[in-house]
């Protein structure tokens, strides 16, 4: 087991500067405005730097900026912004444990997840659309012997994206790749939990991309994410948050017609037919790593498999299996590469897991294990800690029916296939689920019937690049992390040519 | 007017005294519950009218409170309320750091929803 220095200790990986400003135009700018707000690291409480406190004016001053900076980049051959991409990947390969680090210390998340997932997720992901977008090519549809239908790819210009706090740099990787390799200036905005981890990023790669093509303005979302949110200078809006917000949005877009893509979040059920219990074997054991991956990330998934939906015949052996295994995820310091689970990213979102504990109990869910915030003593001992939480109970309780955003999953029993598909429909979302079965005929079967956009079958909580991710329901619009996400940055551009010297005959 | 003995949602003192210096610098209030990722499972704080609320929506409360002289309208999609509406809400308020486009976010500050099941009374008047 290593512990990495927290940032700015003796041997540290790196180091948070002590005050953040806007990255606008290829520089780092104050806000116009003046003001900063505090950014405390979730492992300890304990705030580390300040962060640029934007509003309308620094949205105004990216726009500016982004614009300046799209036409040129948007007339980049596909081949130079592929080079750029893939530099920046290799940049980030070069960093990868400072960034493992930076991301740990503002997030919470444990490193083990960030040196192996987080970050070389998002490397992948630069490299998979610097490839994807030199292989893209525009059609034609020769309409008769005359008249040939061309479709060219055109970037939309200035986009706007609004990132979420669960994966700062992965999520932002998720919407950066597309829209730059798709020939986009993007202006973007962190979640306000999470606002310098970007910014660490950006002072590592931001040479490597032409000034204005990749602005940063920070600051609360109603002073800084509405006034982005809500131009009528962004030709699209990319969100990943929640319903309420992903509506204001869309109404938002509506004003100016502009498209947007949204990702809002799931309750997404994970099944387990009888059969993965025929045997104790390497299988079986996959098949609970899969039940407690609902821990991954302290829960902060908008795809965790927070609900576990067990078949009758194996259930007791099974819940008692999984149970076990939860009790031995170790919690401890994010930055300790033996930990698996670390602090959850923020006060709040402490105070509304703890809430969701209590009405559980209250609608009378049994708490198999965990319920109760951890308190890790000494240096942690301000830090948001939660005990890995198994409730059982059944699909219509409230915390069957709600994102937690936590490290808490509840379970319940089925019958038999219908059964388990009636409860895994029967939720407001649909963007992850899971299924565990040795018949591959039921995972079909289960996969078709489930309504969600990622079927994890015998498998969960990966998130390679050519994957498509996205929900139905009320889970969002759109698909990221693959190459269909490319078209959702372009417009399509229809020459129509006729070929004939002849006049049409009308007139 | 007065306030309806059975309610579906209450608002703590803590987010009150919040609601007041909201209504002091925006003037008129709405909440929207929200659901889903991140942010969600947690109400939204808007000017009035901000959101704009449809025939997919449901008005659970016109909430009262001192010093603020509009109701402050309470607000969740209807799908949301068909899972939410045996339990009663409690508006309170926690420290905490941003939360979608709410306005209370740049004061340091989160609305929070805590909850418990209605009393058979409770249901029976707002659940016929």
């Amino acid at each position: 087991m290593t512990r990495f220095a927290a940032p700015g200790e003796p041997g540290a990986t790196m180091s948070y500067l002590p005050r953040y400003d806007h990255w606008i135009g290829g520089e780092w700018v104050p806000p116009a405005r003046g003001r900063y707000f505090e950014n405390p690291t979730p492992v300890t409480g304990q705030t580390f730097c300040e962060v640029a406190r934007g509003t309308a004016d620094d949205i105004e001053h990216a726009l500016d900026a982004a614009h300046g900076a799209a036409p040129a980049w948007g007339r980049t051959s596909a081949a130079e912004r592929a080079g750029v991409l893939n530099k920046i990947a290799d940049r980030m390969q070069e960093n990868l444990e400072a960034l493992a680090v930076a991301e740990t210390w503002e997030n919470g998340k444990p490193v083990r997840e960030t040196l192996a997932a987080d970050i070389p997720l998002a490397i992948d992901h630069f490299r998979y659309f610097a490839g994807v977008i030199r292989a893209q090519e525009g059609s034609l549809a020769e309409l008769d012997d005359d008249t040939v239908a061309y479709h060219f790819h055109e970037p939309l210009g200035v986009v706007g994206q609004i990132i979420p706090w669960n994966f700062p740099i992965l999520m932002a990787t998720w919407k950066l790749a597309p829209a730059l390799a798709a020939g986009n200036a993007v202006v973007l905005k962190p979640a306000e939990q999470t606002p310098t981890s970007i910014l660490y990023l950006m002072s590592l790669v931001g040479d490597l991309i032409p000034p204005g093509v990749v602005n940063v303005v920070n600051g609360f979302g109603v002073e800084a994410g509405k006034p982005l949110a809500s131009s009528p200078r962004v030709a699209k809006v990319a969100f990943t948050g929640e319903t309420t917000t992903g509506r204001l949005i869309m109404q938002y877009a509506s004003e100016n017609i502009k498209p947007v893509t949204l990702e809002l979040g799931g309750k997404s059920p994970n099944i387990f037919f009888d059969d993965v219990s025929a045997a104790r074997d390497d299988f079986y054991d996959k098949a609970l790593e899969g039940f407690t991956m609902f821990a991954l990330n302290q829960g902060e998934v908008c795809t965790c498999p927070s609900r576990a939906v067990i078949q009758q015949g194996h259930y007791r052996d099974f819940v008692a299996d999984a149970v076990a295994r939860t009790e031995k995820v170790t919690q401890g310091h994010p930055l300790d590469t033996g930990t698996m689970i670390g602090a959850q990213a923020s006060n709040d979102q402490l105070e509304k897991i703890l809430s969701y504990v209590d009405i559980g109990q209250a609608e009378g869910a049994k708490v198999l294990t965990g319920g109760h915030r951890a308190d890790r003593g000494g240096e942690l001992a301000g830090g948001y800690y939660v005990q890995p939480t198994i409730f059982e109970g059944n699909n219509s309780m409230r915390i069957f029916q709600e994102e937690i955003f936590g490290p808490v999953v509840s379970v319940t029993s089925f019958a038999d296939f219908a059964d388990a598909i009636k409860i895994a429909n029967d939720t407001l979302y649909g963007l992850g689920a899971g299924v565990w079965t040795r018949d591959m005929n039921t995972a079909y079967r289960a996969g078709r019937a489930i309504q969600a956009g990622r079927v994890w079958t015998n498998s969960y909580h990966l998130y390679p690049a050519h994957a498509a991710f996205g929900g139905y329901k009320g889970s969002g619009i759109g698909r990221e992390t693959h190459k269909m996400m490319l078209e959702h940055y372009q417009q399509t551009k229809n020459l129509l040519v006729s070929y004939s010297p002849k006049a049409m005959g009308f007139f | 007017m007065t306030t309806p003995e059975v309610s579906r949602v209450a608002v703590t003192p803590a987010a009150a005294g919040l609601l007041r210096e909201l209504y002091a610098a925006h003037g008129p209030l709405m909440f929207h519950q929200s659901g889903g990722c991140c942010d969600g499972s947690s109400p939204m704080c808007y000017v009035e009218g901000e959101f704009r609320t449809g025939a997919s929506d449901v008005l659970l409360a016109a909430l009262r409170v001192n010093g603020v002289p509009e109701p402050v309208t309470f607000w969740m999609s209807a799908a949301q309320f068909g899972r939410w509406r045996h339990t009663h809400l409690t508006v309170d308020v926690v420290p905490g750091r941003g939360g979608g486009f709410s306005l209370e976010a740049p004061e340091g500050v989160r609305f929070l929803i805590r909850s418990r099941l209605l009393t058979s009374e409770e249901n029976a008047a707002l659940n016929p």
